[in-house]
């Protein structure tokens, strides 16, 4: 039974959402008598199968459909990034809906995987294989103009006129070209590629994808390989050579981190740890306390999801200039949003003014003093039945949460910078918070559209605090007398963003030692000193440097010119010769991290792996391809890892030993 | 064991590898008919005698495709019953194919061959015949490859060589070369490009800047900042060297070889071979090798290759009177000097492809040829030629006088 309509002009539309309902549809559609032409309904649905065998199938309808000799037209509306958009490429026209929320692209490289439906083939022949390459190897989407433009659609309409502008065009076809059959360009004969097959753009893009992907991503490489490939043959055998390279990507264990990734963070935004049986809260006026660069993209986020802020600071003028501050983060092109906006951030310094607030974050400076202050402040207007969130990165809920009266409500709420940016809020549970207060901090998650992880009480949570074994570990490197310019390369080499001195600049040299000190003055006799101490003190006792902002620090900043590597460090620091394999620093980089998580999970700081792997991911850049902290111990295998660690423990020291829960791990598993 | 012998070496002077160059109006295979038809002229040579012409080229496509080697025999009118064939191993493909006629000699196959190479970058520009090396990213990728540009520059890095001390290389070879033509040191073997009526189109390097100054050469951009930078390429050469934090772009057009266009051919053969014609032998092959090395950095070949063939004839650089070694870039003549421990006046003494040009698949029996050329000048016994060569090898070829 065939769900299509076939109109008095012999048009059937096709708008099957899966893609075996599209397979049955499209398939009967070429053989049906009745039909003249067809078009094809494409929007957010139609995802590309992953089995290859169903792959394969659809790939030979995809085929069918362009050498059926009937004429098929693509409509186009919503996000189209995937195996949605390849079955556009097999129509023979593409009109999508001239409206912002026409997204289309070729995503799949973000996913880990690559197209296997003919987007590494058609999207080349159609628009140029330099043109292609970006938008296979980045995985972007375009809006309607930049479509259009860069010739992934023929054509863009208003939403409503969608259909009738495909059904025009079929129409206009079949009158024109009676008698003759449809054609894809690169079925016709002396058929040629736009702009050719030149040695010297691959050449170049193969060093671009290297120094974006540091080589620790196969799916882009096997991208530009089945496009290298597959353009110097005909269509079908391209085809058959991008099916390979898709099997391929599809069975490396990146392209399964990645899923598994993009699959926990689903889950973590559908709030699946949120305590069950405590009502969803909406939310309508927040406050946020302290105006500064967190506050401000704090105000910013909430107000563009519609809610009220009252953005409280110490002087009005500070207030307003953090309103300011979010303000200017909007589009100012778009003055229909920034009208709507405008009203929404209240920029005071008087406490009354939070009145009636649904929850308020603190985020003002890192000072015991100043954060009771300002929390018992708000209690006396709020009163102690709203949540009371901190946005402390460093110090621990449990004691914050003695300023608020009720400390069941009181919950830490970590944002990273820039707030506007970044998806992650590391939720963290004081030991008195309750689930109700737990269940409403993720419900406001949820609305700000943040990517939520949930962590228990402790120092440093848990995104500080593994986060610093990378940096102390790049310190440990170059007090042992590692080149500086290795431990960059190696950390980035590790899959890591940045090398850890330039984020130890960029931290603030003085900051990290504040935190320190900090630690210190709470633990006593129990604080360990590490490696982070005895460098930080000879660069800013010894030598002065205290960072980015000042003079600089592992780094000089010159005005107007690129960042180095400050040349009197190795005077300090100085190298020893024969010196380690790049190999090894990055084992210890990315072991070091992960050993660290899995004490936070021992501790039950974490206590679901996807809050490890996708705060590693989304708090810090860990690197993806590795799957998270916890994946890459996966992806080594555990007992390869246990052995590792037992080399490095012997080599470097006892951060490097094995936790017992490792070993149970490894244990349980045999 | 039989012994291979240098009987005779020519070559055509260099023109400009540019439309603009003297000799962009000849076809390749008359550059190589040419110092076919030299041989044979200075030799008397019965070209019947002669087994296999072995001629180097490595844009073998176009115009230079399908076996120039033996188009050019037919074209110099050498008897039918000499064979002919190409061989690529890139900038060492004329020295490549001099090992490779050495080694049929002193096999047995051949009695008498001739080996070259030819060139025409003008026509043929490079690049022209592609290939997976660069182009496939199943190899480019892994392999880090970078443009050999770049690879020079990192080269420069590593070693830390300041751009001056590349620019006073460059200036040393281009005095060099116009002394060496001044004073006429490759009257011997420069056979002069002349067309079918006689006229002579080029008698002499074109390529030669005898008046340039250090300050000239100061002036002069780097030549591939801008690709290292936006291409990608400066990040893939460090991700295989960590060790380096930014490439210091340092080479340009005045200290990396010139782009050129000329031919070569050295003729050899064993002791009868050339007791039957009456020649003097020159000089033998002592040994010969090619190695492979790190791609990715590509040129650091030349001394492992030196290495190998020196230990195959028994003997230490110290022992080795003369050598050239293929200027393709300032900084890879400085790294052989070091790692082989030779002076700059034992080194390119009469200058080098930076002032004269490097015809790609010529160059290694140009070197070959003037080697030779000064050791008998200078009374030398031994003597080395070697260059890099993409893709990370080296070849060096070892000759004693005799």
């Amino acid at each position: 039974m065939n769900h299509y309509t076939v109109d008095d002009a012999g048009i059937a539309i096709l708008g099957g959402l899966r893609w075996e309902e599209f397979a049955r549809e499209a398939g009967a559609a070429i053989d049906d008598p009745r039909v003249r032409g067809a078009i094809v309904v494409a929007s957010a649905g139609l995802a590309t199968p992953l089995e290859p065998c169903d792959a394969r199938d659809l790939g030979s309808l995809l085929r069918r459909i362009e050498t059926s000799g009937k004429p098929f037209v693509a409509a186009i509306a919503g996000t189209v990034a995937g195996g949605g958009y390849e079955i556009c490429l097999a129509g023979h026209y593409r009109i999508a809906a001239d409206h912002p929320t026409t997204q289309i692209g070729l995503s799949d490289v973000k996913a880990g995987l690559m197209p296997g439906l003919g987007g590494t083939q058609r999207l080349p022949r159609l628009i140029g294989i330099g043109r292609a390459l970006p938008l296979l190897l980045e995985g972007g989407k375009l809006g309607p103009r930049e479509t259009k433009e860069a010739g992934l659609v023929d054509a863009l309409a208003m939403g409503c006129d969608l259909l009738a502008s495909a059904r025009a065009w079929i129409c206009a076809w079949i009158l024109e070209q009676a008698g003759k059959t449809t054609a894809q360009p690169w079925d016709a004969k002396g058929f040629c590629i736009p702009g050719g097959t030149s040695a010297h753009l691959f050449f170049a893009a193969s060093a671009m994808l290297r120094e974006r992907t540091m080589g620790l991503y196969p799916a882009p490489v096997a991208i530009l390989s089945s496009v290298y490939e597959g353009c110097q043959v005909d269509l079908d055998t391209g085809l058959k050579i991008e099916a390979r390279y898709f099997i391929h990507v599809r069975g490396t264990p990146e392209a399964r981190n990645q899923m598994r990734l993009a699959r926990s963070r689903q889950e973590l935004e559908g709030l699946a740890e949120r305590p069950a049986n405590v009502p969803a809260h909406e939310f309508s006026k927040i406050g946020v306390l302290g105006a500064g660069m967190m506050g401000s993209g704090i105000a910013y986020v909430c107000a563009d999801a519609g809610l009220e802020v009252v953005l409280l600071d110490t002087t009005p003028e500070n207030a307003e200039r953090g309103r300011a501050a979010a303000m200017g983060i909007f589009d100012k092109r778009d003055q229909a949003r920034l009208t709507q906006v405008q009203s929404r951030i209240h920029a005071t310094d008087a406490y009354a003014d939070l009145r009636g607030c649904d929850l308020v974050i603190e985020a003002v400076f890192e000072d015991r003093a100043i954060k009771a202050e300002v929390t018992r402040g708000t209690a006396a207007v709020t009163g102690d039945g709203i949540v009371f969130a901190s946005n402390t990165s460093t110090l621990p809920i449990t004691g914050l949460a003695e300023a608020w009266p009720r400390a069941e409500n009181f919950i830490g709420m970590h944002f990273f910078s820039p707030v506007n940016k970044m998806p992650l809020i590391e939720i963290i549970r004081g030991k008195k918070t309750s689930d109700a207060c737990l269940a409403r901090a993720m419900d406001l998650a949820k609305k700000l559209r943040k990517t939520p992880i949930v962590v228990n009480d402790s120092r440093g949570f848990y995104t500080s605090r593994v986060f610093s074994t990378y940096v102390n570990e790049g310190l440990s490197m170059l007090l042992e007398g590692v080149a500086p310019a290795l431990i960059e390369n190696a950390g980035r080499l590790a899959g890591m963003p940045v090398g850890p001195l330039v984020l130890a600049d960029e931290v603030s040299l003085d900051l990290m030692r504040h935190v320190r000190e900090q630690a210190r003055a709470d633990l006593g006799a129990d604080y360990r000193p590490n490696e982070t101490d005895q460098a930080l003190h000879l660069m800013i006792e010894r030598c002065g440097r205290h960072g980015k902002k000042t003079r600089g620090g592992f780094y000089d900043y010159p005005e107007g010119a690129r960042k180095r590597l400050w040349p009197e460090l190795t005077t300090w620091f100085p190298v020893r010769a024969n010196g380690p394999e790049v190999a090894e620093l990055v084992v210890r980089f990315r072991y070091v991290q992960s050993l660290e998580t899995v004490r936070c999970m021992e501790e039950g700081v974490v206590q679901d792996r996807r809050d490890a792997d996708v705060g590693s991911v989304l708090g810090w850049g860990f690197c993806p391809a590795l799957g998270g902290t916890i994946g890459h111990i996966e992806t080594v295998g555990t007992d390869r890892f246990i052995a590792e660690c037992e080399r490095l423990e012997k080599a470097y020291g006892e951060r490097f030993s094995t936790p017992g829960r490792l070993r149970a791990m490894a244990f349980a598993a045999r | 064991m039989t012994e291979a012998y240098i009987y005779d070496a020519v070559r055509t002077p260099r023109g400009k590898g540019k439309a603009s160059g003297a000799l962009y109006q000849c076809t390749p295979v008359a550059l190589a008919s040419t110092v076919l038809r030299a041989i044979q002229q200075r030799t008397r040579l019965d070209t019947g005698l002669v087994d296999d012409v072995v001629l180097g080229c490595v844009e073998a496509t176009g115009e230079q495709g399908g076996d120039i080697a033996r188009s050019a025999v037919l074209h110099a009118g050498y008897a039918e019953t000499v064979a002919g064939v190409t061989v690529s191993r890139f900038c060492a493909s004329g020295l490549e194919a001099c090992n490779v006629a050495a080694g049929k000699v002193i096999s047995g196959e051949a009695d008498l061959a001739i080996a070259g190479g030819v060139e025409s970058m003008s026509r043929v520009p490079m690049g022209s015949s592609g290939g997976a090396l660069f182009a496939d990213p199943s190899v480019a990728f892994p392999a880090h490859i970078v443009p050999q540009g770049i690879s020079a520059d990192l080269l420069a890095t590593r070693r830390g060589y300041s751009r001056n001390h590349l620019d006073c290389y460059a200036l040393q070879s281009q005095l060099r070369a116009a002394n060496a033509w001044r004073c006429g040191h490759f009257r011997k073997s420069i056979v002069p490009v002349v067309d079918r009526n006689g006229e002579t189109i080029l008698d002499r390097d074109e390529l030669v800047r005898p008046n340039t100054t250090m300050e000239d050469l100061s002036r002069l951009e780097p030549a591939f900042a801008l690709m290292g930078e936006k291409s990608g390429y400066d990040s893939t050469a460090i991700q295989r060297y960590p060790e380096v934090e930014a490439i210091r772009h340092l080479h340009h057009a005045g200290n990396s070889s010139g782009i050129a266009d000329g031919a070569a051919a050295v003729l050899i053969g064993n002791r009868e071979a050339g007791e039957k014609l009456g020649l003097k032998p020159r000089a033998r092959f002592r040994a010969f090798a090619s190695i492979g090395s790190e791609p990715c950095i590509m040129l650091t070949g030349p001394a492992p290759a030196t290495r190998k063939a020196l230990k195959k004839a028994g003997m230490e650089a110290g022992d080795v009177g003369l050598f050239e070694m293929n200027e393709a870039f300032a900084a890879v003549v400085l790294c052989f000097m070091e790692e082989i421990s030779v002076n700059h006046d034992r080194v390119n003494v009469n200058g080098g492809a930076i002032a004269m040009g490097h015809p790609l698949g010529a160059t290694g029996a140009i070197l070959l040829g003037t080697l030779l050329d000064e050791m008998e000048r200078r009374d030398v016994e031994t003597g080395l030629a070697t260059l890099c060569v993409g893709g990370g090898m080296g070849t060096a070829t070892l000759i004693e006088r005799v």
